[in-house]
């Protein structure tokens, strides 16, 4: 391990992908740029989440969209990012329902094509006649979490950027309201610039200076199949879930409820899954009637950030840099780390207006917030 | 209060059958355990995932069995009898008034602790070829017994490599075992017991290989097998296999001095230790308390280390770089020393620059993240195979002994399981109703513009879902 740093330019707290995405393009950039993490990078909902890429009603997704196609290229390792993505149904109303949404997709000017019943089964080989029809994405994608996360992180590194893992931020060192150091287990680094981007924990970290930054965890689960022959568009969602056919041909998918969990500093203490991976086979076993026999051989949960609204947070006060994605932060993750990047160098993002997405929205949140939505653990 | 209707919290549904005691397993340790809490007055469930359906035996699940079973496997009948026939206690057990399952699989564990606080109850997930379906319990005993400890050298992913504890189970439990002429690694009380057993049961024994200078084995029990006459090779590892049409056929030591003799053998069975099989626990993350206990090998001593390094270090070095590690996804040993990902992604340029020594160089490194960026490890045997392999590696590379390395993670379904009997052909009808392909949350999926808008306010009372 590199010897313990003194200081940086500047330090982002966590290396999920919207910190490492940060700290890339900061690097990119030529700033001297400090990751760290409290353990491994992309050990939480980074590493965990389905690879979906199509969030459409993100003012980030048009740079997201210009963005992944390019990302093995500019970061130079595989994320496995495949385009489009096709949603079925086997349920008129639902059905109905989507291709609504796939008009006002089109509208907004990301194209959606509708599918009759024998258009969609034809495109996914392993759905059969009980399959009503669906729609057809023309943008969007998928990508594999975990490659992606690494990928950042060598990325990086390649271009002299440091990550200290297992190296948990205690606490914000201020003076005058600004960020001068951060406190580590380790010893102090002093900072010109700070991003935080702790998911979960960034409300914790936040609050000693005054900052109220709402966010709040729930736990989701997945699970993955052996593998089915590949179908040519692997971004297959429908009857309730989410989730992709990998390259590798293993069908992981999630979706359904969620549970509201307790956040400590260090993170959640266990990651079990629940008997609703039950609920998840049945639902894939009827979306995928085909696959039904293939054997589910892994499940996993992960740790998803909540903001009372469900919308990104992006701000920043004096030299502090803000953001948590609210449970849509892969897909969207080559633009958050731009849009930070503008907001560290620039103090305003360059491509996209974001000022629906700051924390001023929340002032008169009420301090019981999770409790008035059944959100407390 | 207020409650979302999206989260998990009341929709989980209690078990579909319940027991003062449930046992898994039913070897000695099992029966032993069953018939006592018969005998104090609980109800009691006895599963065995034996006789295991021949598909998974051919997948090395949950024993290696390395393909040396006749087809005798395919055929259920006649597997209960043998299972039966192989293990007179289970008439006891149910004589005794339990009720014994065999052919079921405890595939998950279930209890609430840290972040999972929505089960009506600890309940344990069975599957047998039917149906799946859930038990709870006041008290439960994993007498799941030990899984083999697996280590790999070149060729050892031909048919004909198995392991110490499948080979007894093809043997003894299932009379199916297609083996002739075994050649046994290691020299422990194992080994020894394996070669004994073989040999009576009408096998020939071409020896044993260990590659520590002397034997392992109390000195009785070496010298019942030098008595047996069956030679021990210490100082010799593994250079190299022979395999034809049906697998192995020939195994190459070295000696230290590297000296090569060919040993003509169609079974190479590892008896270097065994695994307390645990991973029901390890799943569930949790510890045993709480009415949960292990008996029999699952409490098991764990396998010594140092002699396991010994051997796998001994193994690797003869390994060419080519070694398969991970049988289901075909992870080579080079592959897992440069981190390199499979061989349908492409593999650039930049890659030259990171290895193992990188990834452990900044920080210690997990076999989870390995997993992930190799996929070693993320096969239909959850790694049973490699996971030994993958921890000695890394132990290696980090310079420190494999004791301090975390193994891979096992995960449910630790057995795996078809989709359709996974299913819960009876969802909760809050299940049902409360399911959201996301969080629910109707304000998330405004598209942007939107925002702060009549349009936002129209798409809200229309639910809002609209993930795509
Ligand atoms: C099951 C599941 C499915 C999902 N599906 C999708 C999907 O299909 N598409 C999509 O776009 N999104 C999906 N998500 C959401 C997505 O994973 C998250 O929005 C995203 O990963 C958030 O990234 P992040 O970097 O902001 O946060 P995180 O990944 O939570 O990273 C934060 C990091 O900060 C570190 N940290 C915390 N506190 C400290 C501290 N004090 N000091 C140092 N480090 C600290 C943590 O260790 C962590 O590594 C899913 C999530 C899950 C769990």
């Amino acid at each position: 391990m590199a010897d313990f740093p003194k200081g940086a330019a500047v330090i982002v707290i966590g290396a999920g992908v919207t910190g490492l995405s940060a700290a890339w393009w900061l690097a990119r950039s030529g700033v001297d740029v400090i990751v760290l993490d409290k353990g491994i990078i992309g050990w939480e909902a980074s590493g965990r989440n389905g690879g979906g890429a199509s969030h459409y009603q993100s003012p980030l997704f048009a740079e997201e969209q210009r963005l992944w196609p390019q990302m093995d290229d500019l970061l130079g390792y595989p994320t496995e990012y495949v385009r489009e993505r096709i949603i079925i149904q086997r349920d008129q109303a639902l059905l109905d329902h989507y291709l609504a949404v796939g008009r006002m997709c089109t509208a907004i000017g990301y194209r959606v094509d509708p599918l009759d019943a024998k258009q969609a089964q034809e495109l996914v080989p392993l759905t059969d006649e009980t399959c009503l029809g669906g729609i057809h994405l023309r943008f969007g994608g998928h990508a594999n979490p975990q490659r992606t996360v690494q990928a950042y992180a060598w990325a990086l590194q390649d271009l002299g950027g440091r990550i200290f893992q297992h190296t948990r931020a205690l606490a914000i060192e201020t003076a005058g309201g600004r960020a001068v150091a951060v406190l580590t287990p380790r010893g102090r680094i002093a900072c010109e610039a700070l991003v935080v981007a702790a998911g979960p924990q960034s409300g914790m970290l936040l609050a000693p200076l005054g900052i109220n930054f709402p966010v709040t965890s729930a736990r989701a689960e997945m699970i993955v199949t052996e593998p089915a022959p590949l179908m040519a568009i692997g971004g297959v969602d429908g009857n309730g879930l989410y989730g992709r056919q990998t390259l590798r041909g293993n069908l992981a998918f999630g979706g359904g409820p969620h549970e509201w969990i307790a956040m400590t500093p260090d993170g959640p203490a266990a990651r079990p899954t629940s008997p609703l991976i039950r609920n998840l086979a049945r639902r894939v076993a009827e979306m995928f009637p085909r696959a039904a026999h293939l054997n589910v051989i892994r499940s996993w949960a992960g740790v998803i950030e909540n903001t009372p609204d469900g919308r990104p947070i992006f701000d920043r006060r004096e030299n502090i840099t803000m953001a948590t994605m609210s449970g849509v932060g892969f897909g969207l993750s080559p633009a958050s780390g731009h849009a930070i990047r503008d907001l560290v160098l620039d103090g305003a993002c360059s491509f996209t207006d974001l000022s629906k997405l700051g924390l001023g929205r929340f002032a008169d949140l009420p301090d019981d917030w999770r409790e008035q939505r059944g959100w407390a653990a | 209060m207020v409650t979302d209707v999206h989260a998990l919290n009341g929709k989980l549904p209690i078990a579909d059958d319940r027991y003062d005691t449930v046992i898994v397993g039913a070897g000695a340790a099992g029966i032993t355990a069953a018939l006592a809490a018969a005998q104090a007055g609980d109800s009691v469930l006895m599963v065995d995932e034996n006789p295991v359906p021949g598909g998974l035996i051919g997948s090395d699940v949950p024993l290696f069995f390395g393909g040396r079973m006749t087809a005798a496997v395919q055929n259920a009948g006649r597997m209960i009898e043998q299972v039966f026939a192989s293990n007179p206690a289970l008439q006891t057990a149910f004589d005794a008034g339990i009720d014994v399952r065999l052919g079921t699989a405890a595939w998950g564990l279930y209890r609430n602790g840290p972040a999972l606080q929505t089960m009506p109850e600890a309940q344990l997930g069975l599957a047998d070829a039917e149906r799946a379906w859930m038990v709870g319990f006041d008290r439960l005993v994993l007498a799941t017994g030990a899984r083999d400890l697996v280590l790999g050298f070149a060729g050892w992913d031909a048919p004909g490599v198995m392991g110490a504890q499948a080979l007894h189970a093809l043997l003894v439990r299932y009379d199916a075992l297609t083996s002739r002429r075994v050649l046994i690694l290691g020299s422990g009380a194992l080994a020894c017991e394996t070669a004994l057993l073989a040999k009576a049961r009408g096998l020939e024994v071409a020896g044993l290989v260990e590659v520590l200078g002397a034997v392992q084995a109390p000195a009785a029990l070496a010298r019942r097998v030098a008595a047996a006459g069956i030679p021990v090779y210490v100082g010799h590892s593994v250079a190299a296999t022979r395999a034809g049409i049906d697998g192995i056929e020939a195994a190459i030591l070295r000696s230290a001095a590297g000296a090569d003799v060919a040993i003509a053998c169609d079974t190479i069975c590892l008896a270097l230790g065994t695994i307390p099989a645990t991973e029901l626990l390890e799943a569930a993350c949790i510890i045993p308390g709480d009415g949960i206990t292990l008996a029999g090998d699952a409490a098991g001593p764990a396998p010594d280390m140092a002699y396991v390094t010994a051997w796998a270090q001994a193994l690797g070095r003869l390994a060419p770089a080519d070694t398969i590690v991970c049988q289901c996804e075909a992870v080579t040993r080079a592959d897992l020393l440069d981190v390199q990902p499979p061989h349908y992604l492409a593999r650039p340029s930049a890659m030259a620059a990171r290895s193992l020594a990188t990834l452990i160089a900044d920080g210690p490194a997990h076999p989870d993240q390995i997993k992930r960026l190799t996929r070693a490890g993320m096969g239909a045997c959850q790694g049973r195979r490699c996971r030994t392999q993958i921890a000695c590696l890394l132990a290696e590379s980090s310079g420190v002994p494999v004791s301090q390395v975390p193994m891979a993670s096992f995960r449910s379904p630790v057995r795996p399981v078809p989709l359709h009997l996974l299913a819960d052909g009876q969802e909760s009808a809050a299940m049902a109703d409360g399911w959201d392909v996301w969080f629910g949350i109707p304000t998330q999926w405004t598209p942007y513009a939107d925002i702060g808008t009549p349009r936002e306010a129209e798409i809200v009372a229309n639910g809002g879902n609209m993930h795509v």
